[in-house]
C-alpha cells in the first residue's frame, strides 16, 4: 500500500481499484479505455423528431443573454462568459478573460532575472514552484548552464515540482467536485495540499508564494528530515485520496454530471494547442517530461495515464492518475537523490553564500552587483518549455545582455485551453458549464498572466 | 387542577388547538430548525475533518457552539435589507410568506403522542378506547390528513418561483423555474408512493396511520411497504430543495432564485427549507416508521410491565421526538455525501424511474391487499 515500498520491485497494489503500474503499462487504464464512445440520448433525439411533427405553437420566444462572471462562485479566477441560452441550452457564447491582468510580461522586463521569481509565483499560484523551474530552466539554457547545475539541485527542482503537480491536480480535482455539489471531498482533497503545503513551507519559508528556485540551483538545500516526512506525508495522504476517490468515481450522479460532457477530439484538442491532462483525456499521450525530458526526468520510471473519450470525467481521471505517478516519480527521486551543493559555484551568476559576504570584499562586490546589475546573460532569445500543472509551460525569453530581459513571454496553457471554452459548452446545459469549466482548470493568474 | 384544566381543554377543542400549534410550532420545530442551521455546519465540519462553528458563546456558556444559531438570528435580523430598484415590490415581500407559511401550517396534521386521556393521567389505562374525555396530541385531526398535506406543501412552489420571478434577475428566474418544475414534478410521485401505504392502512388520516401500525415494528410502513419509503423519501428530499437535489440553489451554477434576498428574508428562505427538512422527517416518522408508537409499548406499558398513563404518553412524544431527529441527521449526511443532479437528469429520475416504481407499488400493494381480504 505505501509508497515507500512502490519503487522498482514487485506489483504495486494501489487502493481502491486503480489499476497498478503493470497493467497501465499494459493497455492503458482499463476503466478508461474501455469506456466505448457515449452514444446520443436515445430518447432526446425520439422527442426532437416528434416535437417536429407537432404544430408550431404560437408562443413567441427568444434567446436570452446571461453574464456568468466576472464575479461568479464558478468562475476560479475571474473570467467573463456572456451566455446566449434558450432555456437552460447555451446557444452561444463570448469567453471573456483578462480580468486578472497583472503585467506579468511588462513587470519582467523591470525586474533582474532573480526578481522575475516572485512574479512566476503568482502566475498558475496552485503550482508555483513549476513556475519557478520553468523560468530558471528557461534562464539557464540562454546562460547555456544547463548542464553545469549541481545534480541534487535538479533533484530537489523534480521534488518540489512534483510536490506542486500533486497540489495543482488536487485543488482542480477537489474544485470540481465541489461545482456539482460534493462538498465533502473538495475539503479532504485540500486537507491533503494543506499536508504538502506544510511541508513546502518548511522548505521554502513560504505556503503559497514559494520564490524558492534560483538561476543555477535553488535558494537552500532540503532540511534535515524533510525526505522522511515527505514520505510520511505521501503515505499519509494515500488514506483520504482513496476515499475522495471512493465518494467520486464510483458515485453514479458524479459518473452522470461528468461522462460524456465537454468532448473534445484528439485532432481538434491538437489543432486548438491543447497540452499537459487535458490533451492527454483524448488520447494524445503527449507529456514533456517523457517527450522532452528535462532535468533529471528521463532516470525515472513512470507512466502517462491517457484518457480515451476526451470528455471531463476523462479529464478528472487522467489527474488522478498523474496525482499517483507523480508520486512514484517522488519516491524515485528521493531514493536516487544525491548529496552536494545545491547551487551553482559561478560567482558572476549565483549569490555567494551571506557568511562569505559579510566576510570577503570579492564576495560582498559580487553580491552587489548581483543585486543592482542582475545576472548578466548572453543576448539571445531562447523558448524553454517544461510540463506545469495544466500543461506546457513555456517561456519565451530574448536577452539584450544587460541584467533584465529584454522580453518575456509566457506560454501558459490555461490561456490556449480557455479558448476552446466556448466550443465545448456549445449546446450543453448551464449546469455542465462548471464542471467544463473546472476541468479544463483555468487559472486566472496563469491564463491572463 | 391538573385534571380541570386538561378536561377545559378537552371541552373547548378550539382553545386545545391553538395551545398545541403554539407548543408545537414555537417549542419544538422553530428551535429545531435554528438548531439544525448549527447542526448542519458541525455535521459537515465533522465529515470534513473541519471543527465547524464551536465559539458562539454567552460569557461562559458555551455548549460546543449551541448558541451559534442565536449568533445567526441576530446577524440575518440587523443586516441591511436590500431591495432592488426594480423589483415588484409586493411579490418580492410576498414570496419569503410564501415559502414558510405552508410548511408551518402543515404540521398541524402530524399526531405528536397518541390521545391523552383526561381524567386518567396517573392511573394505567388499559383501553383508550374507555377514555370518557380525551385531548388528541395533534393539531387537527381532519380525515383528509395527508391529502392536506399534499395540498399545502404544493402551495410552497408558489414562494420559489415567486422570489425568482420577482427579483428582476436572470439567475434567480432560471433558479425559480428549476423550482417550479423540480417541486412540480416530484410532487407527483411523493403522492403516489404513499398511495400504497394508504391501502395496507386504509386510512388518509395521520394518526390513524400511526394507531394501525401499532406497536409491533414488523407492521410498520418502513416493513410493509419498503419500496414507498425508499421512493417517497427520495422524493421529499427533491422536495425540500435539499443536495442532490439542490438545482434551484445551484450554489456553483445559479446561486440560487433567492440570490436578490438579504437579511431576515433571506432568512426566512433558509429557515424555511430547514423547517422542510424537519417537516419531511415528521412526514416520514408517521407514516413509516410508526410515528409516536414504540416497539412493544402499548397503552398500558411494556407488557405486563405497568406504567402509568401520562408516562406512557411523554415516552412517546420523547420518542417521537427522537425518530424525527434521527430522520434530520440522515438528511444532513446525505446532504453532504452526494453530489448534486443535472436538471435533465433529475426530471429523468423523476418522471422515467420513480413514477413507473411508484405506480408499481400501487398496483402490487392494492393486489396484495385485495388477495389478503380475501376478494372482497
Amino acid at each position: 500500500m505505501s509508497t515507500t515500498t512502490q519503487s522498482k520491485t514487485g506489483p504495486r497494489k494501489l487502493a481502491f481499484g486503480m489499476p497498478t503500474p503493470d497493467e497501465i503499462a499494459a493497455g492503458g487504464i482499463p476503466g478508461l479505455s474501455a469506456r466505448p464512445k457515449l452514444p446520443v440520448d436515445l430518447m432526446d433525439k425520439l422527442n426532437a423528431s416528434e416535437l417536429e411533427e407537432v404544430e408550431d405553437i404560437e408562443l413567441p420566444t427568444e434567446p436570452m443573454q446571461i453574464n456568468m462572471g466576472p464575479s461568479h462562485p464558478a468562475t476560479h479566477g475571474t473570467v467573463r462568459i456572456v451566455l446566449t441560452i434558450d432555456g437552460e441550452t447555451v446557444r452561444d457564447s463570448d469567453v471573456q478573460v483578462g480580468y486578472l491582468h497583472r503585467c506579468f510580461e511588462k513587470e519582467a522586463e523591470y525586474a533582474t532575472y532573480t526578481q522575475v521569481f516572485p512574479y512566476t509565483d503568482r502566475l498558475n499560484y496552485v503550482s508555483p514552484l513549476l513556475n519557478n523551474v520553468g523560468f530558471a530552466l528557461a534562464v539557464e539554457k540562454l546562460l547555456g548552464i544547463g548542464a553545469a547545475i549541481p545534480e541534487r539541485a535538479q533533484y530537489i527542482r523534480v521534488i518540489v515540482g512534483e510536490i506542486s503537480r500533486i497540489t495543482d491536480h488536487l485543488t482542480c480535482l477537489g474544485a470540481s467536485a465541489m461545482e456539482v455539489g460534493g462538498f465533502t471531498p473538495f475539503l479532504w482533497m485540500i486537507k491533503i495540499r494543506e499536508w504538502l503545503w506544510e511541508l513546502l513551507e518548511e522548505l521554502t519559508g513560504a505556503r503559497l508564494t514559494h520564490s524558492y528556485v534560483r538561476v543555477g540551483g535553488v535558494s537552500q538545500d532540503l532540511t534535515e528530515d524533510f525526505i522522511a516526512r515527505l514520505r510520511a506525508t505521501l503515505n499519509r495522504s494515500l488514506e483520504p485520496l482513496a476515499e475522495c476517490e471512493k465518494l467520486l468515481v464510483k458515485n453514479r450522479i458524479f459518473r452522470d454530471r461528468m461522462d460524456g460532457v465537454g468532448t473534445m477530439s484528439a485532432e481538434d484538442a491538437i489543432a486548438m494547442g491543447w497540452t499537459g491532462p487535458c490533451l492527454r483525456s483524448t488520447g494524445v499521450p503527449y507529456d514533456v517530461r517523457k517527450d522532452h525530458p528535462y532535468l533529471v526526468y528521463d532516470r525515472f520510471e513512470f507512466d502517462v495515464p491517457v484518457g480515451s473519450v476526451g470528455d471531463n470525467y476523462d479529464r478528472f481521471a487522467v489527474r488522478l492518475e498523474e496525482i499517483r505517478q507523480s508520486m512514484r516519480i517522488l519516491e524515485q527521486a528521493m531514493q536516487q537523490i544525491p548529496p552536494g551543493p545545491v547551487l551553482l559555484d559561478e560567482p558572476r551568476i549565483c549569490m555567494p553564500p551571506k557568511n562569505a559576504v559579510y566576510n570577503t570584499i570579492e564576495s560582498m562586490i559580487g553580491h552587489f552587483k548581483l543585486i543592482v546589475d542582475g545576472i548578466k546573460v548572453p543576448p539571445g532569445e531562447v523558448y524553454s518549455y517544461t510540463e506545469g500543472g495544466n500543461g506546457e509551460l513555456g517561456f519565451y525569453i530574448v536577452s539584450d545582455g544587460s541584467g533584465r530581459p529584454y522580453r518575456c513571454h509566457v506560454r501558459s496553457p490555461s490561456f490556449i485551453i480557455t479558448q476552446s471554452m466556448s466550443k465545448l459548452i456549445l449546446g450543453a446545459g448551464i449546469a455542465d458549464i462548471i464542471p467544463t469549466f473546472g476541468m479544463i482548470n483555468m487559472i486566472g493568474g496563469e491564463c491572463d498572466r | 387542577m391538573t385534571d380541570s384544566i386538561l378536561m377545559f381543554l378537552a371541552e373547548h377543542t378550539a382553545v386545545a388547538a391553538l395551545l398545541k400549534l403554539v407548543l408545537l410550532v414555537l417549542g419544538f420545530v422553530m428551535p429545531l430548525a435554528s438548531l439544525s442551521t448549527w447542526a448542519e455546519r458541525r455535521q459537515s465540519a465533522m465529515m470534513q475533518d473541519r471543527l465547524g462553528p464551536n465559539r458562539a458563546s454567552i460569557g461562559p456558556v458555551k455548549l460546543w457552539g449551541i448558541l451559534h444559531f442565536v449568533a445567526d438570528a441576530i446577524k440575518m435580523m440587523f443586516k441591511e435589507d436590500v431591495v432592488p430598484a426594480k423589483v415588484d415590490r409586493f411579490l418580492f415581500a410576498l414570496a419569503p410568506v410564501m415559502a414558510i407559511a405552508p410548511v408551518l401550517i402543515t404540521f398541524a396534521v402530524i399526531p405528536f403522542g397518541p390521545d391523552l386521556c383526561v381524567g386518567q393521567v396517573m392511573s394505567v389505562v388499559t383501553d383508550p378506547a374507555m377514555c370518557k374525555a380525551t385531548i388528541p396530541l395533534q393539531v387537527a385531526r381532519m380525515d383528509v390528513g395527508m391529502l392536506f398535506y399534499f395540498a399545502l406543501a404544493s402551495l410552497a412552489v408558489y414562494g420559489t418561483t415567486l422570489a425568482g420571478w420577482a427579483s428582476y434577475n436572470k439567475w434567480s428566474l432560471l433558479g425559480g423555474l428549476r423550482a417550479s418544475s423540480q417541486m412540480m414534478s416530484y410532487e407527483v410521485c411523493m403522492g403516489l408512493s404513499l398511495m400504497g401505504v394508504f391501502l395496507v392502512y386504509g386510512s388518509l388520516e395521520p394518526n390513524a396511520i400511526v394507531a394501525a401500525q401499532g406497536s409491533s415494528i414488523l407492521n410498520w410502513g418502513i416493513f410493509t411497504q419498503p419500496l414507498a419509503f425508499i421512493l417517497f423519501f427520495t422524493a421529499a428530499i427533491a422536495e425540500t430543495k435539499r443536495a442532490p437535489f439542490d438545482l434551484p440553489e445551484g450554489e456553483p451554477e445559479l446561486i440560487g432564485y433567492f440570490v436578490e434576498y438579504s437579511g431576515m428574508r433571506f432568512g426566512i428562505f433558509f429557515l424555511a427549507e430547514f423547517i422542510e427538512t424537519i417537516f419531511l422527517a415528521a412526514v416520514v416518522t408517521t407514516v413509516f416508521l410508526g410515528g409516536w408508537q414504540i416497539p412493544g409499548l402499548d397503552s398500558s406499558g411494556f407488557g405486563s410491565f405497568h406504567l402509568p398513563h401520562l408516562v406512557v404518553v411523554l415516552l412517546q412524544v420523547v420518542v417521537w421526538s427522537l425518530k424525527i431527529l434521527f430522520l434530520c441527521w440522515l438528511q444532513l449526511l446525505i446532504r453532504w455525501t452526494l453530489p448534486r443532479f443535472r436538471p435533465d437528469q433529475l426530471m429523468r429520475l423523476g418522471w422515467k424511474q420513480l413514477l413507473p416504481l411508484s405506480l408499481l407499488n400501487i398496483i402490487v400493494t392494492a393486489a396484495v391487499v385485495l388477495w389478503r381480504s380475501g376478494g372482497k
